[in-house]
């Protein structure tokens, strides 16, 4: 997995935000429809597609998509 | 003394026998007089919570209750029953569009699955005294739901409405079924996933007037539909928790 796989997997997330909104420094807890439910969706793509475990501490310990993505690759 | 709680000479089976809810009940059953079969996967933990209790005779039976052919092999060696206790269960948070099938079979094999085959097999082979009681643990989230929950609460919502069904055909045999749903009681279930954390807890403190229950809270409730005392009770759901469903 690179970054770029991550990002485009991590705007997919999303229902509402544009694709193109998602750069490796976007702050996504500070989007608009961050929310609990957009959280649990994170947890389990990366459980999904790259069978690694984060927990909703990870999340709040990062503010951009490049944080978490570290965090992912080092777990 | 006038007893009408007493499970002495009375012989049960508790699945998810090896933490939680399921552990504090055998041990509590076992204090009242009963024999209890310790129904679970992990042979050294069902060892610990035998290890926990009074009395003698009681008999661990590692079971898997997503393998039929466990369950059927158990069933097979067991004496008849006068409880059953169904405890097993795992939880699994994710939003409903990221369920895939792997975790639905999975939540679906063990929460509610696995019990209707040992139930109907059990039943089939005549393994149940008459007045034996048979208590479902189901959980407030039937109607009490959250946020990335949907799979546990559906099958907590089988189990509910399985359980009534099944309290109107067995009631010729003077077999009662029930279900006690419980509020948050700490234990391992929740330990996979993403959910045990501080905030998470806190939020849960905030919102159990009672505080948090613990295993034993539960075990009270299933001595009683175990008992004589439950003799007029079947296909009722107990909710037990705290306070917590109230707001």
């Amino acid at each position: 997995m690179n970054l770029e796989e991550f990002i485009k997997a991590f705007a997919e997330e999303f229902d509402e935000t544009p694709a193109d909104i998602f750069k490796a420094d976007t702050k996504y807890r500070q989007l608009k429809e961050w929310s609990s439910l957009t959280a649990l969706s994170i947890i389990s793509m990366v459980d999904d597609q790259f069978d690694k475990t984060i927990t909703g501490a990870d999340i709040r310990s990062t503010e951009t998509i490049e944080d978490l993505f570290n965090i992912v690759q080092a777990k | 003394m006038y007893n009408p709680f007493s499970l002495e000479g009375r012989t049960i089976l508790v699945t998810g026998a090896s933490s939680g809810i399921g552990r504090g009940i055998s041990i509590d059953c076992a204090k009242m007089g009963a024999t209890v079969h310790l129904v679970a996967r992990n042979e050294e933990r069902l060892n610990e919570t035998l290890s926990q209790m009074e009395g003698e005779g009681h008999i661990i039976h590692k079971v898997d209750l997503c393998s039929s052919d466990d369950i059927y092999n158990m069933i097979e060696v067991i004496p008849k029953l006068d409880g059953i206790i169904l405890c097993a269960g795992i939880i699994k948070t994710m939003p409903v569009k990221n369920i895939n099938e792997e975790a639905i079979s999975e939540i679906f094999n063990t929460n509610i699955i696995g019990d209707i085959k040992l139930i109907s097999r059990i039943l089939r082979k005549r393994k149940l005294n008459h007045g034996c009681s048979v208590i479902f643990i189901s959980s407030v989230s039937t109607f009490n739901v959250k946020v990335g929950n949907s799979l546990y609460s559906a099958t907590k919502g089988a189990v509910n409405s399985f359980a009534k069904a099944m309290a109107l055909e067995v009631s010729k045999q003077d077999i009662r079924v029930n279900c006690i749903q419980p509020g948050f009681v700490p234990s391992a279930i929740l330990g996979c996933g993403a959910i045990e954390e501080d905030c998470f807890l806190k939020f849960y403190a905030e919102r159990h007037p009672l505080g948090f229950g613990t295993p034993t809270d539960i075990a009270n409730c299933c001595i009683y539909l175990l008992s004589d005392a439950a003799r007029w009770v079947t296909g009722s759901i107990f909710t037990i928790d705290g306070g917590y469903t109230l707001q």
